[in-house]
């Protein structure tokens, strides 16, 4: 029993993770129809730019520090490298393509290819018992903020003007536009919002793992990609079951079966859905 | 005699080849392993073009058939099993799970096919890192240790070697160049074009999606077959979804869609990055990454020629046109 729930536990954390990463890749997709393979880049980013910042501060503020080093590379991103190539959908998947490996690789030239020690706050370590089970605080970190932003999220798109315009657009970008409403503003905003959850998710990940390399973001941003499609594009509350059903599928094949085996499970949940349902479990 | 005509660059070219070795300045071993290198990354290239340039379909999974020529022929050599059987076998693997994968991928278009993908080259990527039962060698990877032919084996006979690339990339052009000539390859074309207006026209868009996937998965395989005689060994590195993305970057740098431009990108990719990571300690800061270089490189030439090396536009217009879409 105290297996199951560690493992369950352990499993919504990861979901967490993954939902992080995917929420913003499924917005920006479903609004502007961009694969952004730099997203694990901007994961990467706050990873570092909370490690770097948590030696002159409190780890609180770092994280705060790193979420806007990552919304400020994404918004850079988006305008300057994704916006000339507006509805040139494959080219702008190339240039994103080229970010990950040159920011990977400078991300390796800056701090070195080997993972470095991630700074581990008070309030996230120790362990909590449930139902017997003792299980490390810092999955019901990831999970509490992963609850924060999703909430967060879902009360932007309803409750405000640009979350409107968002849901409007992911719906029927043309209409949005032919009622004159500038639809670009609102990918700024998108990017800008994914840039900042990746990020946090980056930090996240650092306490997580206890380490943060260059390869991080995009070893997550694989499962991220996966999730997203299963969740349906452009669908926040599809993510976040997708996330769900992802991260803990993974985390209990992985402990009965032999490890890698909850990895390809996941995979072959994707081919099901796939074959089932091909736009994703929300459409 | 028009005919003749056509096929006198590519025999002409052929011959170059074939006569490198002879030449002086080319026929150390070290320099032939890194040409043979170039040539099977020119043919792997151009094999990937079939699904990017010519039917518009952006896979990010390439690496998983490349990785199961390779792997299958070590594998099944380390069995005592002989080249050439070895060799056929892995090409018929990477062209069953070619077409069993895409089957199921091909359900989805544009970006989600991308990732669906991406997805199941991850979990060849997982199997190789993983060393079921002890056969692909986990990170360590395996050495092809009995079994090469003579001809293949010794310092000496890296000439072969070279060939034996040159064969390839010879077979991949040839290939590309019968299906797009063929009806079949216009299909393909329209498919990139417009998918939908295939389908009016009472074509199955699907089947010759799949046909093109299928073929460039086995063309990728028997890729892997040389490669793992050159190298001599696979390694971790062929199954990642980074060589997809490599190859994604020689063919967008040579110019997707065009007769040469995807394998000259190829090899001239696998050259700089073979050439850059040879000097990169010299070099300061990030410059000292080659995939840095490399990179950026890349992005600049998205923006600045769309085509590639064989469509490099004029210069002067390109500046003005990047600031009209950015204002």
């Amino acid at each position: 029993m105290s297996t199951i729930v560690l493992l369950a536990v352990t499993g919504l954390g990861l979901a967490a993770l993954y939902f992080l990463v995917a929420s913003g890749l499924s917005l920006v997709f479903g609004l502007a129809d961009v694969l952004n393979f730099a997203h694990g880049l901007f994961l990467s980013l706050g990873a570092y730019a909370t490690w770097v910042a948590a030696e002159h501060m409190s780890i609180e503020a770092a994280i705060a520090v790193g979420v806007a080093v990552g919304a400020g590379a994404a918004v850079l991103v988006e305008l300057i490298m994704i916006r000339p190539l507006y509805t040139r959908t494959i080219e702008q998947v190339l240039v994103t393509v080229g970010l990950s490996m040159a920011g990977v690789a400078l991300l390796q030239a800056v701090f070195g290819a080997d993972p470095k020690p991630f700074p581990r706050p008070q309030w996230a370590s120790g362990v909590l018992e449930v139902f017997g089970a003792r299980i490390p605080v810092d999955r019901f970190v990831l999970i509490g903020a992963a609850l924060l932003v999703f909430g967060a999220l879902m009360a932007f798109l309803k409750w405000t003007r640009y979350g409107l315009i968002v849901r409007a657009g992911v719906e029927n970008r043309e209409m949005v536009t032919a009622l004159g409403i500038d639809v670009r503003k609102a990918f700024t905003l998108v990017f800008a919002i994914g840039g900042a959850a990746a990020a946090l998710a980056g930090a996240l990940a650092g306490i997580y793992f206890t380490t943060v390399s260059p390869a991080t973001g995009g070893s997550l941003l694989i499962f991220a990609f996966i999730v997203v499609v299963i969740g349906g594009m452009g669908s926040v509350p599809g993510s976040a079951f997708a996330a769900i059903a992802v991260g803990l599928l993974q985390q209990f094949v992985n402990y009965y079966g032999t490890s890698g085996a909850g990895d390809i499970c996941v995979v072959a949940l994707l081919a099901i859905v796939l074959l089932v349902r091909p736009k994703g479990l929300a459409r | 005699m028009k005919r003749f005509m056509k096929l006198l660059l590519p025999l002409g070219l052929m011959a170059v080849f074939v006569s490198l070795p002879f030449g002086s300045a080319f026929n150390s071993p070290g320099t032939l392993n890194l040409l043979a290198l170039c040539l099977v990354f020119a043919g792997l290239a151009a094999g990937y073009d079939l699904l990017f340039g010519r039917t518009g379909l952006l896979s990010f999974g390439h690496a998983l058939y490349f990785a199961l020529g390779v792997y299958v022929t070590a594998i099944l050599m380390r069995q005592g099993i002989p080249l050439a059987l070895a060799a056929v076998i892995a090409v018929l693997c990477g062209v069953v799970v070619a077409a069993a994968l895409g089957a199921i991928a091909l359900r989805v278009d544009g970006i989600a096919f991308s990732m669906v993908t991406l997805a199941f080259a991850q979990v060849g990527a997982i199997l190789v890192a993983r060393d079921p039962g002890g056969l692909t060698g986990g990170e360590e990877g395996l050495a092809l240790s009995k079994g090469v032919p003579d001809f293949l084996t010794g310092v000496a006979n890296t000439v072969n070697l070279y060939w034996l690339a040159l064969a390839y990339v010879v077979i991949v052009l040839a290939v590309l160049a019968r299906v797009v000539s063929s009806p079949a390859g216009r299909v393909l074309a329209g498919v990139r074009d417009d998918a939908r207006r295939v389908g009016v026209l009472g074509l199955n868009p699907y089947s010759f999606k799949l046909t093109a996937f299928t073929l460039s998965g086995g063309l990728a395989a028997m890729g892997g077959v040389v490669y793992v005689l050159i190298v001599g060994g696979a390694s971790t590195h062929v199954a990642s979804s980074e060589l997809t993305l490599m190859l994604l970057v020689m063919v967008v740098l040579g110019g997707p869609g065009t007769k040469y431009g995807p394998a000259i990108g190829g090899a001239l990719f696998t050259f700089l990055d073979y050439q850059l990571t040879g000097v990169a300690d010299s070099l300061p800061g990030p410059l000292s990454q080659p995939l840095f270089i490399l990179g950026t490189v890349f992005i600049l030439a998205v923006y600045f020629f769309p085509g590639g090396l064989a469509h490099v536009t004029a210069l002067k217009n390109v500046l003005p046109r990047y600031f009209r879409r950015v204002s």
